[in-house]
């Protein structure tokens, strides 16, 4: 039998891993994932988390100690933020491009300089090209499901790769919501052990992993993993039907939408900031503005087809950026949806802003008066090729 | 002792740390020691990393890096090499030096550079919120060792020695005017200094260990250490378990920064025709 229970983002996140029976974990303290890695202590001093776990002495090791662990065919997880995941970037390229199903939560936080701790996604957006899947979540109760579930999308035949679920520091990290648990026989039924049989270190059949190899067998590697990623996108939809089925919860998969059907125009974002999209957009349709929302939750793999299909016919769009891609003027999944469009042969009016980084709140003010400066953009028929920044107005002293 | 509130950016007091913790001592005996030197604050550039501890500079009135965790000693390495005529102290934390930036520990120390090195050291990551540190004792509780912590801990200051450090010292936030003496001769000495200084974390050691507040800390503090001069007198039974404080060690040897010069303007006098130097080669830039 599931329970309710009332748990901060962390919270969630450290169930999920408990329930999905990882043997492997190691992981380094730093804010805002810190209580994750207190909380699995914990399960795991109490006897609740059956596993290895080791507290390293930095988040490469981190890494490092997973990719070892994986290579020997287990299950593993770890959790971090930022400078993190920063220092992390060597094993963390490689873990993905030696196929290892590892699940790492990461709890976005601003990258300094300056020195920052609050939230905002551009750790791992920075990082989407490494070749890990990324997919962002909304709330407690998705950061809980969409971990259980991200086992079973990296560790399935046709994936094989590594996957983050992204969740935003402080405000779903820190905050309490009502959250549902499965049971460890409903979670069981649903994620299998995992047996690794595609790369493995097995004295009975022996291996040598990463030789130097030359570049042709490299593109041939880096094709594999190309279409890897593109399978996810199967694997991520069928991971969430499977999980709708046995859970009765499902978050749309690749993309989530919300009253897009008659929409004219959508706003696009991903994490957190959705929550606050949701608000207005009801406020909007409640004067008669016909605007809904795209909601990314696979980052890598891109959805482009599922994007190109939620905007056929829309007049237009505005993307809420919580990143900057320095040198292009605009957000990170600005650009995306622009590329995904490109590709269709269709050109919409669209309105990118930057905003809510380094932890600022997108207020509904704020994001109310995106939605409206995205009306005027599209109604004029306009592309933005800079973003416009989305800030609280100073406090008067 | 002159005024030393004039060594602090008092527009960014108060200070974060919570009541009664030791970093504050340890950075208060940090300025008594410059003080006494007349160090030119101009002339003196501080360097942390990441943690409660490493939040220190951002009170010091000097020029200060506030970097990144574990790499304060090679930012510091860097600012030496550049300006050598610096004085460049580190300040950082038992986590900080000796978890994720324990590497450049040894490498500064192997190298004998010379960085003034203070640490901080109150056995647990404060900031993080109390996760057991290499330096915790084994069977010390922490937010990640909740029925005691099952790994050995380093002894900063053999470490030290053993990889090369010529100036090794310990003291504490209840021995105040000895942690001043041996910071002062740490910044004398011309090659790679460390000063480990024991300080208490009331908040996550003191509550997680149950030593009670900054006053019992202290006393625990006081009660685990015993001076080195006097350790020589006493039988071993007497120094089981506890911790040495004073100079433990002070070798004069060949610093980094002036042999690396003295190599140059060997080279150079060898090649007169060599236009190179310091700051980089005029003949040789293609
Ligand atoms: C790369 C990276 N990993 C983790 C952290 C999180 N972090 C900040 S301070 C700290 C520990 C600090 O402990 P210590 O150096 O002992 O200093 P104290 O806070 O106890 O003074 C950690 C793990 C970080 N800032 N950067
Ligand atoms: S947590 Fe500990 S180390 Fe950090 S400021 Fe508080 S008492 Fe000091």
């Amino acid at each position: 039998m599931s329970r309710v229970d009332v748990l901060n983002g962390n919270l969630a996140a450290a169930h999920a891993a408990r329930l999905s029976r990882p043997e492997v974990i190691a992981a380094y303290p730093i804010t805002p994932q810190t209580p994750v890695v207190e909380y699995l202590t914990q399960f795991h001093a109490d006897g609740s988390l059956p596993c290895q776990m080791s507290e390293v002495e930095s988040e490469h090791s981190a890494m490092s100690i997973l990719t070892g662990a994986s290579l020997t065919g287990v299950r593993c997880y770890t959790a971090t933020s930022s400078q993190g995941l920063a220092l992390m970037y060597e094993p963390y390229f490689r873990a993905s491009t030696l196929r290892l199903p590892i699940v790492m939560n990461i709890v976005n936080r601003e990258m300094i300089s300056p020195q920052t701790v609050w939230g905002g996604p551009q750790d791992s957006m920075t990082l989407r090209d490494a070749g890990w899947l990324q997919i962002y979540v909304e709330d407690n109760q998705e950061i809980l499901d969409t971990t259980i579930q991200a086992f079973k999308v990296a560790e399935s035949a046709e994936v094989l790769l590594p996957i983050n679920v992204c969740y935003d520091g402080f405000y779903l990290s820190h905050m309490t919501e009502r959250v549902e648990i499965p049971s460890q026989e409903e979670v069981d039924a649903f994620l299998p052990p995992y047996r690794s049989r595609h790369i493995i270190l097995d004295p009975e059949t022996p291996m040598a992993v990463d030789p130097l190899t030359n570049g042709r067998l490299l593109m041939e590697y880096r094709r594999k993993h190309m279409a890897a990623q593109q399978a996810a996108l199967v694997a991520i939809e069928k991971a969430d039907a499977e999980y709708a089925r046995r859970f009765g919860r499902s978050w749309g998969g690749v993309i989530d939408e919300y009253r897009t059907e008659d929409a004219e125009y959508l706003m696009v974002s991903l994490g957190s900031v959705c929550g606050a999209l949701r608000e207005c957009i009801d406020d909007a349709r409640a004067r008669g503005v016909r605007v809904g929302l795209l909601k990314i939750r696979s980052l890598r793999p891109f959805p482009r087809a599922r994007v190109i299909e939620a905007l056929a016919g829309k007049k237009g769009f505005g993307v809420i950026d919580r990143n900057v891609s320095f040198g292009t003027n605009t957000g990170i999944l600005f650009q995306e949806i622009r590329a995904a469009l490109y590709s269709a042969g269709s050109r919409y009016p669209a309105a990118s802003f930057i905003g809510g980084l380094g932890g600022e709140d997108l207020t509904l003010e704020i994001v109310a008066g995106a939605i409206k400066s995205t009306i005027e953009t599209v109604d004029a028929g306009k592309i933005d090729n800079e973003a416009s920044w989305l800030v609280r107005p100073e406090r008067k002293a | 002792m002159g005024d030393t509130l004039s060594y602090f950016r008092q527009d960014m007091l108060p200070h974060i740390w919570c009541p009664g913790c030791g970093h504050g001592t340890a950075t208060g005996a940090l300025v008594r020691a410059i003080d006494r030197l007349h160090l030119d604050k101009n002339k003196v550039c501080i360097v942390s990393g990441i943690g409660c501890s490493s939040r220190a500079v951002g009170y010091l009135d000097f020029d200060t890096l506030h970097t990144a965790h574990g790499r304060a000693l090679a930012f510091a390495t860097g600012i030496k090499l550049a300006r050598p005529e610096l004085k460049v102290i580190v300040m950082t934390g038992d986590g900080d030096c000796t978890a994720i930036g324990g590497n450049h520990f040894i490498h500064a120390a192997r190298r004998n550079i010379g960085i003034t090195t203070i640490v901080m050291n109150n056995n647990i990551y404060g900031m993080t919120s109390g996760q057991y540190s290499p330096m915790t004792p084994k069977g010390f509780f922490g937010t990640t060792a909740p029925y005691g912590n099952v790994e050995r801990n380093f002894d900063l200051c053999e470490l030290a020695k053993s990889a090369g450090a010529t100036y090794v010292a310990r003291a504490t936030s209840y021995h105040v005017p000895l942690l001043i003496d041996l910071i002062e001769k740490a910044l004398l000495n011309p090659g790679f200094s460390v000063v480990e200084a024991l300080v208490q974390c009331p908040t996550y050691m003191g509550r997680k260990n149950k030593i009670g507040g900054p006053v019992e800390m202290l006393n625990w503090i006081k009660e685990g250490t015993v001076n080195v001069k006097a350790a020589a007198a006493l039988p071993p039974e007497k120094l089981k378990d506890k911790i040495l404080i004073g100079e433990l060690y002070n070798k004069q040897e060949g610093e980094y920064t002036a042999d690396y010069d003295a190599l140059i303007a060997r080279v150079q006098r060898k090649y007169d025709k060599f236009q190179g130097g310091l700051y980089g080669c005029a003949s040789n830039s293609d």
